[in-house]
């Protein structure tokens, strides 16, 4: 598993293999909000937590079919599901893989692009922290997109049909916890709600993405 | 009379729905006739929102149908990954446009009383929005079918979609409950006294409870009659591409 994790993030890391563009793709976002809604400050504070974290899911978004797609053209991943390994764990380890190469410096470049946003103060904290906790589940849910659709050629916008309804509790639940943390109101609730859909998420969606992986590898 | 599992042979299948295709549509088209003209006709106007309470006769069947459309294909979805037959696999995939078109009419009839009686065609309302990602649902299902070639990786793969999105569509529901507050008024038929058949005050009146009834009837054996149909068209497309098949090995 620790092979795999370390060749998947190597694969990324090289040139060509797609790190960075997710958290370009994310400043590109971020940069062009002001120039559609305008650059009053005001506006930008109360749109911030909303507006970065939809960047920060459609930047992950933008990966989802690499994490699985290139290893069913070439082959590895008959390998792989011919190994020892258990294909959950196959599957658990690519998400892991798909967090670290692109929602870990999300995580890590958010209070960048919250200054470009003019977030409060006391909302950096809350940003980071939703961030951090909310990313693995995109990671997860989106490998289990991955592997729905892994069979069909450009199936990229599919993908995104198909996954972007099972983001919407994560969604609200996150962007709900950024704003109330930007607009220092009580978090408790869904800061639970959102570390429950994660470890859920991380607990239960992968038995669900090896399952579909191995119908698509019949 | 055998058990159930007897019509999941295709061949059985589509001669029992020969047998009740007919009889079924027509009791469905009389019960929606009926309950839409003694609807829109012999029920007196509401006090408060005039004629316009009558678009209920078309919103509520259909928003009921919306929902239990997608409960019987996650039940249909189950069948087929738990007993693999094909006809379950067939019904899931005969039922979704029919629920696309349910959750529709419910959306449009929806704005359009909304309107005059909101002021809005559309609010960020629990209800509406939990019906708009529905729909998206729907849309997604239906484009898996369409997208891959191989019928049973086909069936396969959406009856996990089906499973996952029910889990995920009653996630959503929740979260959408908490992340705004609703316009939209609570279920109201099956109220105190709707078993009864007393008329209280939180129910719909009876003047319109009998003439709904007969439109969710009406819709219900609607819906029956459209899948038993649409399933029997697979069933045939499928054997026809068998036979085809066969022919050019041959």
């Amino acid at each position: 598993m620790k092979a795999l994790l370390l060749r998947d993030l190597k694969l990324a890391f090289r040139a060509g293999g797609g790190f960075g563009l997710g958290i370009a793709f994310f400043l590109i976002v971020v940069i062009l909000v002001p120039f559609s809604v305008g650059p009053e400050s005001g506006l930008l504070t109360k749109i911030a937590p909303g507006v970065l974290w939809l960047g920060a899911l459609l930047a992950c978004l933008l990966s989802l079919d690499r994490i699985l797609a290139l290893d069913w053209e070439d082959g590895t991943l008959d390998l792989v599901a011919t190994s020892p390994l258990p294909l959950e764990g196959v599957v658990s380890v690519k998400a892991l893989a798909h967090w670290i190469t692109t929602g870990v410096p999300l995580v890590v470049a958010a209070p960048v692009f919250g200054v470009l946003l003019n977030l409060p103060p006391q909302g950096f904290v809350w940003l980071v922290a939703s961030l951090a906790l909310g990313t693995p589940a995109l990671s997860v849910i989106g490998t289990f997109g991955a592997a729905l659709t892994v069979g069909i050629k450009r199936g990229g916008l599919l993908l995104s049909l198909l996954i972007l309804p099972l983001y919407v509790p994560t969604l609200i639940f996150g962007a709900e916890l950024a704003r109330r943390g930007a607009e220092g109101q009580d978090v408790t609730t869904p800061l639970l709600m959102l570390a429950g859909i994660t470890f859920g998420v991380i607990a239960l969606l992968p038995f669900a993405s090896a399952l579909v992986l191995r119908m698509n590898l019949r | 009379m055998g058990s159930i599992w007897e019509y999941a042979n295709p061949v059985k299948f589509s001669q029992t729905v020969s047998r009740f295709l007919l009889p079924v549509a027509t009791i469905a088209a009389i019960a929606t006739v009926v309950g839409l003209i003694w609807g829109f006709f012999f029920t007196p106007d509401d006090y408060r929102q005039g004629a316009t309470v009558k678009i209920i006769y078309l919103h509520v069947p259909a928003a009921l149908m919306a929902i239990n459309i997608w409960f019987m294909m996650l039940v249909t979805s189950l069948i087929w990954l738990v007993r693999r037959h094909h006809v379950s696999a067939l019904a899931a995939k005969a039922a979704a446009p029919v629920g696309v078109v349910m959750t529709l009419i419910a959306l449009w009839t929806g704005a359009v009383w909304g309107q005059p009686m909101w002021g809005t065609w559309w609010a960020w309302d629990p209800r509406l929005t939990s019906f708009l990602i529905l729909f998206l649902f729907y849309l997604g299902y239906i484009a898996l079918w369409e997208a891959i070639d191989n019928p049973d990786t086909a069936a396969d793969l959406t009856a996990v979609l089906c499973i996952v999105g029910s889990v995920f569509a009653m996630l959503s529901r929740y979260a959408v409950n908490f992340w705004n507050q609703g316009l939209h008024q609570g279920a109201s038929i099956m109220r105190a006294g709707a078993v009864t058949g007393g008329d209280t005050e939180e129910k719909v009146s009876n003047v319109f409870f009998y003439p709904l009834m007969m439109c969710i009837i009406g819709f219900v054996l609607f819906f029956v009659a459209l899948v038993l149909l649409r399933t029997r068209t697979e069933i045939h497309k499928r054997r026809t591409r068998a036979l085809l098949a066969r022919e050019r090995l041959a």
